[in-house]
């Protein structure tokens, strides 16, 4: 017995991979069928089609579900109107976060890091809904927004920021710019972190050597500093957008009217019970995702990984 | 001679830490001068404050006659080669050279004709599109060189360069370095803990020792005439005799210091006919240990409980000699040979 043991363990010790793949074998079936496997068929849902007569799904391969996406204009306004929002609330959080991150990888002292770090993560802590819910009170007509203009007499300059056609609306709790807003706040965090992280990675004497060489700060901050933090800019943004990209609560409970890619597979799963076009709908942001990291990678963003 | 660096009184602290202790020193245009120290003694600090990337807490940087003390290094004309080399990893080796001239806002042909130039010189032609990561450390090494040669500075500060260098490299390194400053004739002002280094390359050496400055002299002169017992100790091997046994030896009121090269071993009495007794010193030791180093043996004498002294031993004639351990000799030096040290 003992016998078998031990040469059961020298097998295991010379046949590196055999280890490897007994602890890996449960993730990876995770990984491969139950979360790859599931997307896949529903995605694969948006070549079938709904029978507009019975409400069945045909289950036939063919085009014409992709088709009713792209040539209805009112999801085409979906999509544009969602992939515009995530864009700015991506590029928002970056010129929010990049100076904090910059602050707490450079120029703290390891405690107020740490303090740092759980100020940024505390938010994360409590629930999403509840967070969501105290700016819908933060930004309401009767909000404390409204009432510290009111104080400063400023009230005409938010009605005139609210009057501003597409982005205004009748309070910041039902606009663009409140949405703007409350995703930024929620999605901050995730853009702050990886940026910190790969600045961090950014060694001192780099920036030594920059200045060294006669380049003054700006030039070593768009020249070093940032190529060497694009990473981090990257992988921040590639959260904050397919976040933004996905969600449903926010639009729902800040938005107007108009519908949001999360909203219309929300809608179309659910009460009209059309499966093809939510699939359609959600393959909409992973293309968006693939393109755009296709882009960053193509403009550099990752050479200096 | 023009003065191409003056640094006055300077001192500067890390918290309690007193990294550099009124630092004074004058050195000329074209010198190949040497911060020499082990580590933590306030060398590399000094070369930042040159550098400008610590401002100190007192005292002056003159540059060239001109107070720097307060001017950021990107408006110095000092360049540095640092220590982890710093290169650039998202730029390949041409960008990296050229980093000095373009941040400059040059422009045109004078730019790429410089940065062939000193490729040429550092022997990198033809690697202009590797980058960092696809080089090796002497090939890295070579690019941070050329980087901060490319924009002529006065003054070069190099941190270490070749301490992550292999022996061989090393040396390699250590002669084209020396090439390279004859041919661009500036100033080169070289951190090393590398006594070896230090003395081979150097026109004159500074000896730093917690945060002060030791000494300052020709290599020669540190060498043979080092001022106390750590530069004597610092600069090469060689035995100290405190001032207890200086006195109870041999009736000296000072400590004294002997190099190996200058002793001489004899088995007997007898021998000692071939030397005048009152030009020597003598001594009674005892064998601890025997290193075959190559051209020389390397013999260790105890001469009494707190004192041991070092001797080479050439191998010249006889490669196998040996000096068995516990062996008893008698250790002989001349009189002028002894440095005296104030400690």
């Amino acid at each position: 017995m003992n016998n078998l043991l031990d040469s059961f363990s020298n097998f295991a010790f010379r046949n590196k991979n055999f280890i490897f793949l007994s602890f890996l074998i449960i993730p990876l079936l995770w990984l491969g069928v139950v979360y790859l496997g599931s997307l896949l068929i529903f995605l694969g849902h948006s070549f079938f089609h709904l029978d507009g007569f019975t409400g069945q799904i045909v289950y036939e391969f063919s085009f014409k579900t992709l088709l009713e996406l792209f040539s209805s204009p009112a999801n085409i306004d979906i999509l544009i109107r969602t992939v515009v929002l995530a864009a700015c609330v991506t590029i928002g959080s970056a010129i929010i976060g990049f100076p904090i991150a910059y602050y707490m990888a450079k120029f703290t002292s390891p405690k107020v890091k740490i303090f740092l770090f759980i100020a940024i993560m505390l938010p994360l802590w409590s629930s999403y809904l509840v967070r969501v819910y105290s700016w819908k009170l933060i930004l309401a007509k009767e909000g404390i927004i409204n009432w510290f203009f009111e104080k400063l007499h400023l009230e005409w300059l938010l009605d005139s920021i609210l009057s501003t056609p597409v982005i205004g609306g009748p309070s910041l709790s039902i606009s663009y710019i409140g949405m703007f807003l409350v995703f930024t706040y929620i999605w901050l965090p995730f853009m702050i972190l990886p940026i910190q992280a790969s600045l961090e990675r950014v060694p001192n004497s780099l920036i030594n050597a920059s200045h060294d060489l006669g380049a003054n700060k700006r030039q070593t901050f768009y020249k070093v500093i940032l190529p060497l933090a694009l990473p981090g800019v990257i992988a921040g943004s590639i959260f904050t957008f397919s976040l933004t990209l996905g969600d449903y609560i926010i639009p729902y409970i800040i938005g107007t009217s108009k519908f949001f890619i999360g909203q219309a597979v929300y809608t179309h799963q659910g009460t009209a019970g059309n499966i093809p076009l939510a699939a359609a709908f959600s393959l909409v942001p992973i293309l968006v995702m693939i393109v755009y990291i296709y882009c960053a990678k193509r403009m550099g963003a990752f050479d200096a990984l | 001679m023009l003065k191409a660096l003056n640094l006055e009184n300077i001192n500067k602290s890390y918290g309690a830490i007193k990294a550099l202790r009124n630092i004074n020193l004058t050195i000329s245009d074209g010198e190949f001068f040497s911060l020499l120290g082990p580590s933590g003694s306030g060398k590399t600090t000094c070369l930042k404050v040159i550098a400008g990337f610590e401002a100190p807490d007192e005292g002056g940087v003159v540059i060239f006659d001109q107070e720097v003390t307060n001017i950021p290094p990107f408006k110095r004309q000092v360049n540095t080669v640092f220590q982890d080399y710093a290169l650039f990893p998202h730029m390949n080796v041409r960008q990296n050279v050229g980093y000095s001239l373009k941040v400059q806002k040059l422009k045109g042909p004078s730019i790429e004709k410089s940065i062939d130039e000193i490729l040429e010189v550092v022997n990198l032609t033809g690697y202009d599109l590797r980058k960092p990561s696809e080089l090796s450390g002497g090939q890295r090494q070579r690019v941070a060189l050329a980087r901060a040669l490319v924009n002529k500075p006065k003054i070069l500060l190099l941190d270490e360069p070749l301490g992550a260098l292999d022996l061989k490299l090393r040396e390699k390194m250590q002669i084209e370095l020396k090439n390279i400053q004859r041919q661009f004739k500036i100033t080169f002002i070289y951190v090393t803990h590398d006594q070896q280094e230090a003395l081979s390359m150097s026109d004159r050496i500074a000896v730093f020792n917690d945060g002060m400055i030791e000494q300052v002299d020709t290599p020669a002169n540190i060498y043979s005439k080092p001022i106390n017992s750590f530069v004597a100790d610092f600069i090469g091997t060689t035995s100290i005799f405190d001032k207890a046994s200086a006195m109870k030896l041999f009736n000296l009121d000072k400590a004294f210091s002997v190099r190996p090269e200058n002793a001489l071993i004899f088995d007997t009495e007898k021998d000692l006919v071939s030397i005048d007794k009152n030009e020597y010193f003598l001594a009674n030791g005892t064998v601890l240990d025997c290193q075959f180093q190559g051209s020389h043996l390397k013999i260790t004498f105890s001469i009494e409980a707190n004192c041991k002294l070092s001797v080479y031993k050439s191998l010249e004639g006889n490669i196998n000699q040996k000096y068995d351990v516990n062996s008893k000799h008698i250790i002989a030096w001349k009189k002028s040979d002894i440095t005296s040290l104030n400690e």
